[in-house]
């Protein structure tokens, strides 16, 4: 085992080049998962069978098909109905998308975990659907999630490499440029593979943190 | 598409199938292993299992599959057949999810239980296989269906190391076909009915097991099988 301290101080450039654009991916992913996971929960929800039948069917699909997969169709097929994005915007969109069916249930337990009076209420109160759902159902919904939807950051974070496939410069992917240029493999996938671990340590803590202060 | 790559397909579909058993008995082994020592009476045992859950849930799975098909060769000089370093790299990172719904299970069985087990002398050894994995197997079953449909699609990433798998043979007929659409959307479609025919399968186990709990002689065990599970809830974490 040969281990160069050289190597790794000659990688940390590349790194951080990497680990801005996994931050950036994280977090525009993470936007839009949680956007695309509310307008499924609450069109799951929707009393006619034709809008909630095909969502159900399409998350359900997007859930239980590979990532990887999903980013090659995306970023093969939407050039083709002459669509052209830039690699990191089809990874964000693809990565949004497959969590925003995991999110999804979770919204849908949130809102099913809002006590039924509060229901009755509004409906004593007259409130119109819109407002029943923006100031009462939703608040109290989202609040009641928001650690579940932080475990599902975690996991977005963990997912990111894939989209070192289409060619988006994250952390893997310049890790894997260094060790192409230089035949070292050793130091810059450790290295990287430590970052994930401290990471995603760091964010458990701070989502109990956050959970302590949430849910009461 | 013509026969020969529908052949190819279907040689991918074998792979990924392989994978999937494999790595799926190496996951569950080093779930029930790790899990199992999360509860140990020694501190040494519990902390060890502790770290190796968090260090492999902590790496992303590709970056594993990178580690051992790059640095496992040049560091140690282990060179792995692919199909191996492949199974090794889904099943240590799967198992490591599968320890905390193993964990997660057993403590969710009634402490009296365990008590009652060493009321009647039975050895750790006895009251684990004898009283508390009986109990808490039929539990881990639905997390951990949820857990092998992450490996299929976890299965998916070996195809960036070469290895002819589903996805794989799906990039072949693309570059064959010069056509992306037709083939990804079959490649997504196959990948989804194993995942159907998986989830199918283990709802029948679950079935088969909780039913086997409930003909036990102990009156609560059926009550107790409908207890919201939360073992899986962390997944993420």
């Amino acid at each position: 085992m040969n281990w160069d301290w050289n190597a790794v101080v000659d990688f940390l450039p590349h790194f951080r080049d990497g680990l801005i654009v996994t931050l950036q991916a994280l977090a525009l992913g993470s936007v839009v998962s949680f956007a695309l996971g509310l307008v499924w929960a609450l069109l799951v929800r929707t009393p006619t069978r034709w809008v909630s039948w095909p969502v159900g069917v399409f998350t359900e699909f997007v859930r239980n098909t590979p990532l990887l997969v999903q980013l090659f169709f995306l970023f093969y097929v939407l050039p083709e109905w002459g669509l052209t994005f830039s690699a990191l915007t089809t990874g964000v969109f693809a990565i949004g998308l497959h969590y925003s069916t995991y999110t999804m249930q979770v919204y849908r337990a949130g809102i099913e975990a809002v006590p039924a009076g509060q229901w009755e209420a509004a409906t004593a109160l007259n409130l119109p659907l819109r407002r029943t759902w923006t100031v009462v159902i939703l608040p109290q919904a989202v609040r009641r999630v928001v650690p579940a939807l932080g475990n599902y950051v975690i996991s977005m974070l963990k997912d990111t490499p894939i989209l070192m496939v289409i060619t988006v410069p994250e952390m893997l992917g310049e890790a894997r440029l260094y060790a192409q240029e230089t035949f070292r493999f050793t130091e810059p996938l450790t290295v990287i593979g430590v970052a994930f671990i401290v990471i995603s340590y760091l964010a458990s803590v701070l989502l109990r943190t956050l959970e302590r202060r949430l849910v009461r | 598409m013509t026969s020969g790559l529908w052949e190819l397909v279907l040689r991918g579909v074998w792979v990924t199938v392989q994978l999937l058993v494999f790595g799926g008995l190496l996951a569950t082994a080093v779930s029930f292993a790790v899990g199992i020592a999360r509860v140990d009476r020694r501190w040494i045992v519990r902390f060890l299992a502790g770290v190796y859950t968090e260090v492999f849930r902590g790496t992303s799975a590709l970056i594993m599959i990178f580690w051992v098909y790059f640095v496992l060769p040049l560091a140690f000089g282990w060179q792995l057949v692919p199909m191996w370093a492949a199974v090794l790299a889904l099943g240590l990172t799967y198992g490591a999810y599968g320890a905390e719904i193993v964990r997660g299970a057993l403590n969710s069985v009634d402490p009296a239980q365990r008590e009652g087990g060493i009321a009647l002398s039975f050895s750790p050894w006895q009251r684990m296989r004898l009283i508390l994995l009986p109990q808490a197997v039929p539990e881990m079953i639905p997390p951990f269906a949820n857990l092998l449909v992450e490996l299929l699609k976890g299965t998916a990433l070996v195809s960036i190391m070469g290895m002819g798998d589903l996805a794989f043979s799906g990039s072949l007929v693309r570059l064959a076909l010069q056509e992306s659409v037709e083939i990804y959307t079959y490649i997504l479609l196959i990948y989804f009915v194993i995942a159907f025919l998986l989830t199918r399968a283990m709802r029948a186990l679950e079935r088969r097991l909780k039913a086997g709990v409930g003909r036990a002689p102990a009156k609560a065990g059926g009550a107790r099988a409908r207890v919201p599970e939360t073992a899986g809830a962390g997944g993420g974490a």
